[in-house]
């Protein structure tokens, strides 16, 4: 950036840092993460409105709804919203130890997010894995 | 010459509680973060719970779905489930419009019709539960 000197001259000056300066902390991450799979997990809430309606409607629709979910489209969103589910329950669970005072002291904060983030690849695949079990087994 | 009267001089007729009730600038107190709070722990039993219930019956034909979600222990604890899902959904994805919407009449209609679809999802839901448990047998 140009400004000018106490004197008049013009000079650079330098820019006081933007977004780009900042790294991906932890912390910042399952902040953005635990609302990012909020708002997943409520466009998955309408594939469970979908599931409860089409078991209430019959055979047919029930059908439909299966015929979706199986397909590629229909595999990623149950996949997503598996994975959101899991992080966002693990996450709120922090939040609630948070709100009672405890997980705060800074050396726990990064592991603890870490903690979290291997629990949700754990417990996704560990369903997944029993789903591929229960439909191929 | 009257003085101008600082702040420890003026006089409110209104009792410290009285203050308290109702200000801040939520207007509305902790009421909002405290059932954010409690539908989040009624979720982390009942989604465990849920994903457990979907494992076991993946692939299996709509009467038998029917037949499980309709007793009246499960069809309780869906209609729990649903009723705490949509109630936690409209709160948080509130706090999302409150942080990033900043024209405020735009914000205020977003959130008005966040809770109407949360409510009207939320009813379709629990009406197709309770089908699903009349029809059971």
């Amino acid at each position: 950036m140009v400004g000018k000197s106490t004197d008049g001259r013009m000079v650079q000056r330098p820019l006081s840092p933007h977004l780009g300066i900042y790294g991906w902390p932890p912390t910042m991450v399952a902040s953005i993460l635990n609302r990012a799979t909020g708002i997943a997990l409520s466009v998955g809430a309408l594939l469970l409105v979908w599931w409860l309606v089409a078991a209430a409607s019959g055979p047919a629709a029930y059908a439909d709804m299966e015929g979706f979910v199986r397909s590629p489209l229909g595999l990623l969103m149950l996949l997503g919203w598996t994975a959101s589910l899991f992080y966002h329950l693990f996450g709120g669970i922090r939040h609630l130890a948070w709100d009672m005072g405890y997980l705060f002291a800074k050396p726990s904060l990064n592991p603890v997010t870490y903690l979290i983030l291997a629990l949700t690849a754990a417990a996704t695949a560990l369903v997944w894995l029993a789903a591929y079990l229960q439909i191929e087994g | 010459m009257a003085t101008r009267p600082t702040s420890d001089q003026i006089h409110v007729m209104r009792s410290q509680l009285g203050r308290v009730r109702g200000l801040g600038p939520a207007k509305s107190g902790a009421h909002h973060w405290k059932v954010e709070r409690i539908t989040a722990l009624a979720l982390v039993p009942l989604s465990v719970w849920f994903v457990f219930a979907i494992l076991t019956h993946l692939g299996a034909p709509q009467p038998a779905v029917a037949a499980w979600a309709g007793s009246p222990l499960n069809a309780a604890l869906l209609l729990a489930l649903v009723i705490m899902t949509f109630h936690h959904m409209q709160l948080g994805l509130q706090v999302v419009w409150e942080d990033y919407i900043h024209h405020a009449r735009r914000r205020e209609a977003l959130i008005l019709a966040t809770r109407a679809a949360c409510l009207l999802l939320g009813l379709i839901a629990a009406v197709a539960i309770i089908k699903i448990a009349a029809l059971a047998h």
